[in-house]
Order: structure tokens, then C-alpha cells, then sequence
């Protein structure tokens, strides 16, 4: 029993990500996007959590040009009930 | 100086059909009174809101693309905001990114729009084909 949890903690002393280096990348940059279009929530829904909030670059990897391009196209789509502001279970 | 804006409108669903076509030919035409170009129009129909404005749940969406120097887009929004019709409104300038990608969606070029662009070509196709016989 005890050696079962000494076995645990082991485990958990580094992280378990540890070793898994993928690189993040900028999609619209990868992908050669110039324009993020705010008439098409569909493509913005992979840039909001499941309560409609905006997802951080830490979370989405884009660069600082697009995450603001894409933050003003949520906050334009919102504007015009395209995307909710606040929502539950949008996922 | 000129530039390029869009605007979209979300017009009341008590609007039929007609009504919503007459009261968006009204903003074209005042956008062509103030010396502005259209370049494209889209009427997108009725549609869910995302939430309630105006105790309406649906809306009458309306894209319109024009050129045209910006002082007629005050004039405009004045009216847009008088007009009852108008649930909610939104001008944006259009960068060269912007326009290029609207030129490419109207023409089809983009992926996502290919099935919505062969569609309109085989309604067209068959009304052409219509007026012949």
C-alpha cells in the first residue's frame, strides 16, 4: 500500500506533460489567413469557451496580430447576436 | 476621402417579405442619394438571435457594401436609429484584407461558401434555362 503511494507521488513530481514539446503555431498564420470575418460565427465558436468567453493566445496560439483581429470580430459578431455574450453549454 | 464600408442591418421579424425588401431598398437608396457606389447587397432573411433584442428572438439580417466618402454614414445612422424597423445595426471599414476576402467569398473562391455559390449557380442556370424554353 505504502509503496503503491510513494509510486504516485513519483509520478506527479514533474509534470505530466513533461517531454510532450508541441510547438504551438498561429493557424491564420500557418493556414495564410489575412482577414478574420466577423459574419461567420461558426469559425469564431472555436475561439470562446462553453460560456461564450474569448479564449486566451496561451490557450488558442495565435499571434498577438490575430487574437486582436479575432477578439474584435467576437466582440463585432456579439454586437450583432451572432454570438452570445453570455451563454452556458455552448458546446 | 473615399473608402470602402459594409453595413449590416437586423431588421424587425414582424417584416413580410416584401416589407423587408422595400425598407432595405430605403437604405440603398438614400447611401446612392449621398453620392456613395453599392458594390454588393445581401439580404440573409430571417434568422435566430443569439440572444433577445427587443423582446424579439429572430431578425432580418441585411449586408450591404458600398463606397463612399463617410459622411453619408452619419446621415444614415441617424435614420437607423430613428427607423423602429431596426433592431440593431453595425458599419465597419473595410480594410484591403477585407475586401478582397468579400470579393472572393461573393465569387466563391473560398472554401466554406464553394456549396452556397454552386447552389445559386444551378437555381440561376435553371431560370435561364426557364426564360429560353
Amino acid at each position: 500500500m505504502a509503496q503503491r503511494k510513494r509510486n504516485n507521488d513519483i509520478k506527479f513530481l514533474s509534470s505530466p506533460q513533461f517531454g510532450n514539446n508541441k510547438k504551438k503555431y498561429c493557424r491564420f498564420k500557418k493556414a495564410g489567413i489575412k482577414y478574420v470575418d466577423y459574419k461567420d460565427p461558426n469559425f469564431l465558436l472555436k475561439f470562446v469557451n462553453a460560456q461564450g468567453k474569448i479564449l486566451s493566445r496561451r490557450s488558442t496560439g495565435n499571434s498577438l496580430k490575430f487574437q486582436r483581429r479575432v477578439a474584435t470580430a467576437i466582440k463585432r459578431a456579439r454586437h450583432l447576436a451572432l454570438m452570445p455574450y453570455v451563454a452556458d453549454q455552448l458546446k | 476621402m473615399i473608402r470602402q464600408y459594409e453595413t449590416v442591418f437586423i431588421f424587425s421579424p414582424v417584416l413580410n417579405d416584401s416589407e423587408a425588401k422595400k425598407a432595405t431598398q430605403e437604405y440603398v437608396q438614400f447611401l446612392k442619394d449621398g453620392g456613395a457606389e453599392i458594390v454588393a447587397e445581401d439580404l440573409w432573411g430571417l434568422k435566430q438571435l443569439a440572444y433577445p433584442i427587443r423582446k424579439r428572438t429572430t431578425g432580418i439580417y441585411f449586408v450591404v457594401e458600398y463606397k463612399g466618402e463617410g459622411a453619408v454614414i452619419d446621415k444614415m445612422e441617424v435614420n437607423a436609429k430613428r427607423d423602429p424597423n431596426v433592431l440593431r445595426f453595425l458599419t465597419v471599414k473595410l480594410d484591403k484584407y477585407a475586401i478582397d476576402y468579400n470579393d472572393k467569398k461573393r465569387k466563391g473562391l473560398i472554401s466554406k461558401y464553394k456549396e452556397e455559390r454552386l447552389a445559386k449557380e444551378a437555381a440561376e442556370n435553371s431560370e435561364t434555362n426557364k426564360t429560353e424554353e
